[in-house]
Protein backbone atom coordinates (compact mmCIF):
# COMPACT_ATOMS: atom_id res chain seq x y z
CA UNK A 1 0.00 0.00 0.00
CA UNK A 2 1.38 3.08 -0.78
CA UNK A 3 0.88 6.48 0.90
CA UNK A 4 1.61 9.86 1.45
CA UNK A 5 2.88 11.17 4.96
CA UNK A 6 3.41 14.86 5.81
CA UNK A 7 6.08 16.39 8.05
CA UNK A 8 5.99 19.52 9.83
CA UNK A 9 8.84 21.71 9.05
CA UNK A 10 10.68 20.57 11.95
CA UNK A 11 10.52 16.47 10.96
CA UNK A 12 11.56 17.72 7.66
CA UNK A 13 15.61 17.10 7.52
CA UNK A 14 14.81 13.55 8.68
CA UNK A 15 13.47 12.74 5.08
CA UNK A 16 16.01 15.12 3.00
CA UNK A 17 14.07 18.59 3.01
CA UNK A 18 10.84 17.14 1.83
CA UNK A 19 7.18 18.06 3.61
CA UNK A 20 5.96 14.77 1.98
CA UNK A 21 6.48 11.70 1.06
CA UNK A 22 5.42 8.82 -0.33
CA UNK A 23 5.97 5.70 1.28
CA UNK A 24 4.56 1.57 1.39
CA UNK A 25 2.91 -0.67 4.54
CA UNK A 26 0.30 -2.48 5.21
CA UNK A 27 -0.23 -0.94 8.44
CA UNK A 28 1.32 2.24 10.26
CA UNK A 29 4.38 -0.08 12.00
CA UNK A 30 5.57 -1.31 8.79
CA UNK A 31 5.10 2.20 6.97
CA UNK A 32 7.62 3.49 9.64
CA UNK A 33 9.85 0.72 8.78
CA UNK A 34 10.33 1.62 5.22
CA UNK A 35 10.68 4.85 6.00
CA UNK A 36 13.62 3.90 8.34
CA UNK A 37 15.36 1.38 5.90
CA UNK A 38 15.24 4.64 3.49
CA UNK A 39 15.95 7.37 5.96
CA UNK A 40 17.80 5.77 8.62
CA UNK A 41 17.41 7.66 12.04
CA UNK A 42 13.45 8.36 11.21
CA UNK A 43 12.11 6.27 13.78
CA UNK A 44 14.29 7.05 16.68
CA UNK A 45 12.98 10.87 16.16
CA UNK A 46 9.38 9.51 16.64
CA UNK A 47 9.43 5.96 18.72
CA UNK A 48 11.60 4.31 21.90
CA UNK A 49 11.06 0.75 22.50
CA UNK A 50 8.90 -0.03 20.06
CA UNK A 51 5.98 3.15 21.46
CA UNK A 52 5.33 6.14 19.84
CA UNK A 53 6.55 9.03 21.99
CA UNK A 54 4.03 10.45 24.03
CA UNK A 55 4.55 13.70 22.40
CA UNK A 56 4.63 12.89 18.83
CA UNK A 57 1.27 11.89 17.37
CA UNK A 58 -0.16 10.32 13.98
CA UNK A 59 -2.95 11.20 12.04
CA UNK A 60 -4.45 8.38 9.30
CA UNK A 61 -6.59 11.08 7.47
CA UNK A 62 -8.09 13.30 9.96
CA UNK A 63 -7.95 10.48 13.08
CA UNK A 64 -5.24 10.09 15.40
CA UNK A 65 -4.35 6.65 15.65
CA UNK A 66 -4.21 6.37 19.42
CA UNK A 67 -8.02 6.09 18.81
CA UNK A 68 -7.73 3.52 15.60
CA UNK A 69 -5.39 0.35 16.38
CA UNK A 70 -2.17 2.45 17.26
CA UNK A 71 0.87 1.43 15.38
CA UNK A 72 -1.30 -1.71 13.77
CA UNK A 73 -3.56 0.56 12.34
CA UNK A 74 -4.36 -0.61 9.05
CA UNK A 75 -3.76 1.36 5.69
CA UNK A 76 -5.51 1.45 2.84
CA UNK A 77 -4.75 2.96 -1.10
CA UNK A 78 -4.93 6.86 -1.54
CA UNK A 79 -4.75 7.23 2.51
CA UNK A 80 -2.22 10.30 4.55
CA UNK A 81 -0.40 10.16 7.15
CA UNK A 82 0.30 13.37 9.77
CA UNK A 83 3.09 13.39 11.64
CA UNK A 84 3.01 16.10 14.18
CA UNK A 85 4.97 16.49 17.20
CA UNK A 86 3.92 18.75 20.21
CA UNK A 87 5.38 22.31 19.32
CA UNK A 88 5.97 25.21 21.81
CA UNK A 89 6.35 28.14 20.21
CA UNK A 90 4.88 31.21 21.16
CA UNK A 91 6.95 32.81 20.86
CA UNK A 92 9.57 34.93 22.86
CA UNK B 1 -47.42 45.88 10.80
CA UNK B 2 -47.10 44.04 14.21
CA UNK B 3 -43.66 44.31 15.18
CA UNK B 4 -41.59 42.84 18.20
CA UNK B 5 -39.97 45.40 19.85
CA UNK B 6 -36.73 44.57 22.32
CA UNK B 7 -36.79 46.31 25.40
CA UNK B 8 -32.92 46.19 27.01
CA UNK B 9 -32.61 45.74 30.66
CA UNK B 10 -31.99 49.33 32.03
CA UNK B 11 -35.71 50.31 30.07
CA UNK B 12 -37.58 47.03 31.05
CA UNK B 13 -38.80 48.58 34.45
CA UNK B 14 -40.63 51.14 32.11
CA UNK B 15 -42.26 49.12 30.18
CA UNK B 16 -43.59 46.78 32.54
CA UNK B 17 -40.79 44.70 33.20
CA UNK B 18 -40.99 43.20 29.68
CA UNK B 19 -38.48 42.12 27.59
CA UNK B 20 -40.13 42.04 23.74
CA UNK B 21 -43.33 44.29 23.13
CA UNK B 22 -45.42 44.61 20.35
CA UNK B 23 -45.93 47.54 18.46
CA UNK B 24 -48.18 48.55 15.00
CA UNK B 25 -46.84 50.93 12.53
CA UNK B 26 -45.59 51.18 9.02
CA UNK B 27 -42.41 52.67 9.82
CA UNK B 28 -39.94 53.22 12.28
CA UNK B 29 -41.66 56.31 13.50
CA UNK B 30 -44.77 54.79 13.58
CA UNK B 31 -43.71 52.14 15.89
CA UNK B 32 -42.48 53.94 17.95
CA UNK B 33 -44.73 56.31 18.47
CA UNK B 34 -47.17 53.52 18.88
CA UNK B 35 -44.68 52.02 21.46
CA UNK B 36 -44.82 55.64 23.35
CA UNK B 37 -48.76 55.62 23.37
CA UNK B 38 -48.58 52.79 25.52
CA UNK B 39 -45.84 53.57 27.93
CA UNK B 40 -45.30 56.72 28.33
CA UNK B 41 -42.57 56.74 30.39
CA UNK B 42 -40.41 55.43 27.82
CA UNK B 43 -41.40 57.72 25.26
CA UNK B 44 -39.92 59.93 27.58
CA UNK B 45 -36.14 58.17 27.19
CA UNK B 46 -36.78 57.69 23.58
CA UNK B 47 -37.41 61.07 22.37
CA UNK B 48 -36.15 64.44 23.46
CA UNK B 49 -38.05 68.18 23.98
CA UNK B 50 -37.12 68.16 20.03
CA UNK B 51 -39.47 65.06 19.61
CA UNK B 52 -35.86 63.69 17.99
CA UNK B 53 -34.00 60.79 18.95
CA UNK B 54 -31.14 61.83 21.41
CA UNK B 55 -27.88 60.80 20.42
CA UNK B 56 -27.37 58.18 23.15
CA UNK B 57 -30.39 55.95 22.07
CA UNK B 58 -29.53 53.67 19.10
CA UNK B 59 -32.35 52.05 17.17
CA UNK B 60 -31.68 48.87 15.46
CA UNK B 61 -34.38 47.02 12.85
CA UNK B 62 -33.32 43.56 12.28
CA UNK B 63 -29.96 44.43 13.91
CA UNK B 64 -29.19 47.17 12.04
CA UNK B 65 -28.94 51.11 12.98
CA UNK B 66 -31.60 52.86 11.18
CA UNK B 67 -29.72 55.74 10.12
CA UNK B 68 -28.18 53.46 7.95
CA UNK B 69 -31.02 52.43 6.58
CA UNK B 70 -33.73 55.67 6.04
CA UNK B 71 -33.75 56.65 9.67
CA UNK B 72 -37.10 56.77 11.06
CA UNK B 73 -38.86 56.93 8.17
CA UNK B 74 -37.87 53.34 7.66
CA UNK B 75 -40.39 50.66 6.33
CA UNK B 76 -41.22 48.09 8.40
CA UNK B 77 -42.76 44.65 7.94
CA UNK B 78 -44.69 41.42 10.03
CA UNK B 79 -42.06 39.43 11.86
CA UNK B 80 -39.40 42.61 11.69
CA UNK B 81 -37.56 43.14 15.40
CA UNK B 82 -36.42 46.86 16.33
CA UNK B 83 -34.15 47.22 19.55
CA UNK B 84 -34.15 50.37 21.11
CA UNK B 85 -30.81 50.42 22.31
CA UNK B 86 -29.49 53.16 25.23
CA UNK B 87 -25.78 53.85 24.83
CA UNK B 88 -24.57 51.56 28.15
CA UNK B 89 -22.22 48.83 28.55
CA UNK B 90 -21.17 46.83 31.29
CA UNK B 91 -23.04 50.07 33.63
CA UNK B 92 -20.46 52.34 31.50
CA UNK B 93 -22.13 54.96 29.38
CA UNK B 94 -21.42 54.21 25.93
CA UNK B 95 -20.58 57.27 24.16
CA UNK B 96 -21.02 58.17 20.32
CA UNK B 97 -17.45 57.65 19.82
CA UNK B 98 -17.93 53.83 21.03
CA UNK B 99 -20.76 53.63 18.85
CA UNK B 100 -18.98 54.62 15.38
CA UNK B 101 -15.73 52.75 16.66
CA UNK B 102 -17.55 49.43 16.85
CA UNK B 103 -20.31 50.25 13.96
CA UNK B 104 -18.53 47.54 11.86
CA UNK B 105 -19.01 45.32 14.32
CA UNK B 106 -22.92 46.45 15.73
CA UNK B 107 -23.88 46.44 11.95
CA UNK B 108 -23.56 42.42 11.81
CA UNK B 109 -26.40 40.57 12.87
CA UNK B 110 -24.14 38.32 14.53
CA UNK B 111 -22.55 41.01 16.95
CA UNK B 112 -25.12 43.83 16.81
CA UNK B 113 -25.37 46.00 20.25
CA UNK B 114 -25.96 43.08 22.13
CA UNK B 115 -22.96 41.23 21.31
CA UNK B 116 -20.63 44.16 21.30
CA UNK B 117 -22.03 44.76 24.87
CA UNK B 118 -21.07 41.34 25.65
CA UNK B 119 -17.27 41.81 24.42
CA UNK B 120 -17.19 45.18 26.40
CA UNK B 121 -18.05 43.03 29.65
CA UNK B 122 -15.36 40.13 28.55
CA UNK B 123 -12.27 39.11 30.38
CA UNK B 124 -9.29 37.91 28.41
CA UNK B 125 -5.89 36.55 29.54
CA UNK B 126 -3.01 36.62 27.53
CA UNK B 127 -0.17 33.93 28.25
CA UNK B 128 2.91 35.58 27.29
CA UNK B 129 2.83 39.29 25.11
CA UNK B 130 4.88 37.63 22.11
CA UNK B 131 4.66 36.53 18.69
CA UNK B 132 1.20 34.87 19.39
CA UNK B 133 -0.39 37.40 21.82
CA UNK B 134 0.71 40.36 19.74
CA UNK B 135 -1.68 39.88 17.36
CA UNK B 136 -4.61 38.11 19.92
CA UNK B 137 -4.45 40.84 22.04
CA UNK B 138 -4.46 43.71 19.49
CA UNK B 139 -7.32 42.31 17.81
CA UNK B 140 -9.27 41.67 20.84
CA UNK B 141 -8.60 45.22 22.05
CA UNK B 142 -9.50 46.31 18.49
CA UNK B 143 -13.06 44.73 18.89
CA UNK B 144 -13.64 46.28 22.45
CA UNK B 145 -13.05 43.32 24.63
CA UNK B 146 -13.70 45.39 27.83
CA UNK B 147 -10.71 43.66 30.35
CA UNK B 148 -7.43 42.26 28.50
CA UNK B 149 -4.78 40.71 31.11
CA UNK B 150 -1.18 40.65 30.25
CA UNK B 151 1.36 38.22 31.82
CA UNK B 152 5.08 37.61 30.41
CA UNK B 153 8.29 38.54 32.65
CA UNK B 154 10.79 39.14 29.65
CA UNK B 155 11.86 42.36 28.21
CA UNK B 156 11.61 43.87 24.93
CA UNK B 157 15.09 41.96 22.69
CA UNK B 158 15.83 43.29 19.55
CA UNK B 159 15.07 39.61 17.91
CA UNK B 160 11.45 40.06 18.72
CA UNK B 161 10.91 42.91 16.79
CA UNK B 162 10.75 40.47 13.26
CA UNK B 163 7.56 39.80 14.97
CA UNK B 164 5.96 40.71 18.03
CA UNK B 165 3.45 43.59 17.08
CA UNK B 166 3.12 45.16 20.30
CA UNK B 167 6.53 45.87 20.85
CA UNK B 168 8.56 48.81 18.72
CA UNK B 169 12.43 50.30 18.24
CA UNK B 170 12.09 52.49 21.00
CA UNK B 171 10.55 49.77 23.49
CA UNK B 172 13.80 47.86 23.59
CA UNK B 173 15.05 46.78 26.99
CA UNK B 174 11.04 48.11 28.30
CA UNK B 175 9.10 45.35 30.37
CA UNK B 176 7.07 43.16 27.76
CA UNK B 177 3.81 43.71 29.57
CA UNK B 178 4.24 47.97 29.70
CA UNK B 179 4.88 47.86 26.23
CA UNK B 180 2.35 45.75 25.55
CA UNK B 181 -0.05 48.09 27.80
CA UNK B 182 1.12 51.24 25.89
CA UNK B 183 0.70 49.98 22.60
CA UNK B 184 -2.79 48.03 23.30
CA UNK B 185 -3.88 51.58 24.90
CA UNK B 186 -3.04 53.50 21.88
CA UNK B 187 -4.59 51.56 19.98
CA UNK B 188 -8.30 51.80 22.01
CA UNK B 189 -8.17 53.89 24.97
CA UNK B 190 -11.54 52.11 26.40
CA UNK B 191 -9.77 48.43 27.24
CA UNK B 192 -8.75 47.87 30.98
CA UNK B 193 -5.40 46.49 30.85
CA UNK B 194 -4.37 44.63 33.52
CA UNK B 195 -0.76 43.49 33.43
CA UNK B 196 0.92 40.81 34.97
CA UNK B 197 4.80 41.72 35.43
CA UNK B 198 5.85 37.95 36.11
CA UNK B 199 6.66 34.86 34.88
CA UNK B 200 3.29 32.26 35.42
CA UNK B 201 4.24 29.57 37.78
CA UNK B 202 2.17 26.68 40.40
CA UNK B 203 2.50 29.83 43.27
CA UNK B 204 0.39 32.29 40.99
CA UNK B 205 -1.70 30.76 38.08
CA UNK B 206 -4.81 29.59 40.26
CA UNK B 207 -4.80 32.92 41.90
CA UNK B 208 -4.90 35.08 38.00
CA UNK B 209 -6.73 32.76 36.11
CA UNK B 210 -10.08 32.98 37.83
CA UNK B 211 -10.11 36.92 37.35
CA UNK B 212 -10.85 36.14 33.54
CA UNK B 213 -13.07 34.29 31.56
CA UNK B 214 -11.29 33.02 28.66
CA UNK B 215 -7.44 32.62 28.73
CA UNK B 216 -4.88 32.64 25.57
CA UNK B 217 -1.86 30.19 25.20
CA UNK B 218 0.73 31.80 23.27
CA UNK B 219 3.63 30.39 25.63
CA UNK B 220 6.90 29.34 24.19
CA UNK B 221 7.86 26.91 26.40
CA UNK B 222 6.47 23.30 27.58
CA UNK B 223 6.85 23.52 30.90
CA UNK B 224 4.47 26.65 31.14
CA UNK B 225 2.40 24.80 28.54
CA UNK B 226 1.29 22.21 30.60
CA UNK B 227 0.91 24.76 34.15
CA UNK B 228 -1.58 26.50 31.19
CA UNK B 229 -3.70 23.80 30.17
CA UNK B 230 -3.92 22.18 33.67
CA UNK B 231 -4.78 25.84 35.51
CA UNK B 232 -7.32 26.75 32.97
CA UNK B 233 -8.87 22.99 33.33
CA UNK B 234 -9.11 22.98 37.28
CA UNK B 235 -10.50 26.94 37.03
CA UNK B 236 -13.18 25.67 34.32
CA UNK B 237 -11.93 27.96 31.67
CA UNK B 238 -11.48 27.67 27.81
CA UNK B 239 -8.16 27.85 26.64
CA UNK B 240 -7.36 28.83 23.56
CA UNK B 241 -4.60 27.46 22.26
CA UNK B 242 -1.61 28.29 19.49
CA UNK B 243 1.80 26.78 18.84
CA UNK B 244 3.85 27.79 16.31
CA UNK B 245 7.72 26.87 15.15
CA UNK B 246 9.21 27.69 11.15
CA UNK B 247 6.51 27.44 9.02
CA UNK B 248 4.17 25.39 11.16
CA UNK B 249 1.45 26.56 13.39
CA UNK B 250 -1.59 24.69 15.49
CA UNK B 251 -4.45 26.27 17.23
CA UNK B 252 -7.02 24.77 19.29
CA UNK B 253 -9.93 25.52 21.61
CA UNK B 254 -9.79 23.64 24.50
CA UNK B 255 -13.04 23.38 26.95
CA UNK B 256 -13.49 21.44 30.12
CA UNK B 257 -14.97 18.14 29.46
CA UNK B 258 -14.20 18.08 26.01
CA UNK B 259 -10.36 17.52 25.92
CA UNK B 260 -7.49 19.19 27.05
CA UNK B 261 -3.86 19.97 25.66
CA UNK B 262 -2.81 17.01 27.68
CA UNK B 263 -5.43 14.34 25.96
CA UNK B 264 -3.41 15.61 22.67
CA UNK B 265 0.09 15.09 23.95
CA UNK B 266 0.35 12.97 27.27
CA UNK B 267 3.93 14.47 28.08
CA UNK B 268 6.24 16.74 26.61
CA UNK B 269 9.13 16.12 24.57
CA UNK B 270 13.00 15.53 26.46
CA UNK B 271 14.43 19.32 26.51
CA UNK B 272 16.15 19.73 23.05
CA UNK B 273 14.20 17.21 21.15
CA UNK B 274 11.72 20.00 19.86
CA UNK B 275 13.64 23.07 19.38
CA UNK B 276 12.31 26.24 20.29
CA UNK B 277 11.75 29.52 17.69
CA UNK B 278 14.45 30.67 19.29
CA UNK B 279 16.71 27.54 18.46
CA UNK B 280 14.89 26.64 14.84
CA UNK B 281 13.67 29.83 13.99
CA UNK B 282 10.08 30.98 13.12
CA UNK B 283 8.79 32.81 9.81
CA UNK B 284 7.39 36.28 11.51
CA UNK B 285 3.97 36.73 9.53
CA UNK B 286 2.35 32.75 10.81
CA UNK B 287 2.57 34.30 14.23
CA UNK B 288 -0.19 36.80 12.48
CA UNK B 289 -2.13 33.86 10.90
CA UNK B 290 -2.11 31.55 14.36
CA UNK B 291 -2.71 34.73 16.54
CA UNK B 292 -5.67 36.16 14.84
CA UNK B 293 -7.08 32.48 14.67
CA UNK B 294 -6.74 32.81 18.75
CA UNK B 295 -8.77 36.02 18.70
CA UNK B 296 -11.37 35.33 16.40
CA UNK B 297 -11.67 31.96 18.48
CA UNK B 298 -12.30 33.89 21.79
CA UNK B 299 -14.55 36.32 20.16
CA UNK B 300 -16.75 33.39 18.46
CA UNK B 301 -16.91 32.34 21.96
CA UNK B 302 -17.67 35.46 23.73
CA UNK B 303 -20.06 36.38 20.87
CA UNK B 304 -21.73 32.39 21.52
CA UNK B 305 -21.38 32.36 17.40
CA UNK B 306 -20.37 29.86 15.33
CA UNK B 307 -18.61 26.58 15.28
CA UNK B 308 -15.70 26.34 18.22
CA UNK B 309 -12.24 25.28 17.49
CA UNK B 310 -13.24 22.53 20.14
CA UNK B 311 -12.51 18.90 19.31
CA UNK B 312 -10.46 20.01 16.13
CA UNK B 313 -6.49 20.60 16.06
CA UNK B 314 -6.07 23.17 13.54
CA UNK B 315 -3.21 22.65 11.49
CA UNK B 316 -1.41 25.48 9.54
CA UNK B 317 1.73 24.86 6.77
CA UNK B 318 2.87 28.25 5.49
CA UNK B 319 5.00 26.80 3.22
CA UNK B 320 2.46 24.31 1.22
CA UNK B 321 -0.16 27.17 2.03
CA UNK B 322 -2.75 24.41 3.43
CA UNK B 323 -5.01 24.53 6.62
CA UNK B 324 -5.95 21.29 7.37
CA UNK B 325 -7.95 20.03 10.59
CA UNK B 326 -7.82 16.86 12.66
CA UNK B 327 -9.57 15.19 15.28
CA UNK B 328 -8.86 16.41 18.86
CA UNK B 329 -10.50 13.47 21.02
CA UNK B 330 -10.58 13.94 25.07
CA UNK B 331 -8.44 10.74 26.07
CA UNK B 332 -10.51 8.50 28.83
CA UNK B 333 -7.29 7.91 30.16
CA UNK B 334 -5.87 11.46 30.48
CA UNK B 335 -4.85 12.05 34.06
CA UNK B 336 -6.07 15.58 34.16
CA UNK B 337 -9.70 15.34 32.52
CA UNK B 338 -9.73 11.37 31.68
CA UNK B 339 -12.31 9.09 33.33
CA UNK B 340 -10.34 8.43 36.79
CA UNK B 341 -8.23 11.82 36.95
CA UNK B 342 -5.03 11.64 38.97
CA UNK B 343 -4.24 15.39 39.00
CA UNK B 344 -6.67 17.37 41.24
CA UNK B 345 -4.38 20.38 41.34
CA UNK B 346 -1.13 21.55 39.98
CA UNK B 347 1.96 19.76 39.93
CA UNK B 348 5.90 19.85 39.69
CA UNK B 349 6.00 21.14 36.05
CA UNK B 350 9.65 22.13 36.00
CA UNK B 351 9.79 18.12 37.29
CA UNK B 352 7.34 17.29 35.20
CA UNK B 353 8.99 18.81 31.77
CA UNK B 354 12.24 18.49 32.87
CA UNK B 355 12.65 22.23 32.34
CA UNK B 356 12.43 25.46 34.86
CA UNK B 357 10.50 28.03 33.68
CA UNK B 358 11.88 30.63 31.86
CA UNK B 359 12.26 33.40 33.95
CA UNK B 360 13.75 31.30 37.18
CA UNK B 361 17.03 30.91 35.56
CA UNK B 362 16.93 34.04 33.31
CA UNK B 363 16.69 32.16 30.24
Amino acid sequence: MMVEVRVTANLQNLVNGQRSVRAEGSTVRELLDDLESRYPGFKEMLMSNGHLHRFVNIYLNDEDIRFLRQLDTPLGEGDVLSILPALAGGSR
Amino acid sequence: MSITVYIPTPFRRLAGNQIYLKAEGRTVAEVLESLGSQYPALRHMIYDETEEIPAHISIYLNNQEIHSLQGKQTAVKDGDELAVIPAIAGGQVLTPEQVTRYSRHIIMPQVGPIGQRKLMAAKVLIVGAGGLGGPSALYLALAGVGTIGIIDFDVVDLSNLQRQVLHQNDDVGQPKTLSAKKTILSYNPDVNVVVHNSPLTSDNAMEIIPQYDIVVNGADNFTTRYLVNDASYLCGKTLVDGSILLFDGQAMVFQPGSGCYRCLFPAPPPPGMVPSCAEAGVLGALTGVIGSIQAIEVLKLILEIGESLVSRLLLFDALAMEFRVVKLRRDPKCPLCGDDPTIDKLIDYEGFCGAPFPGHDGA
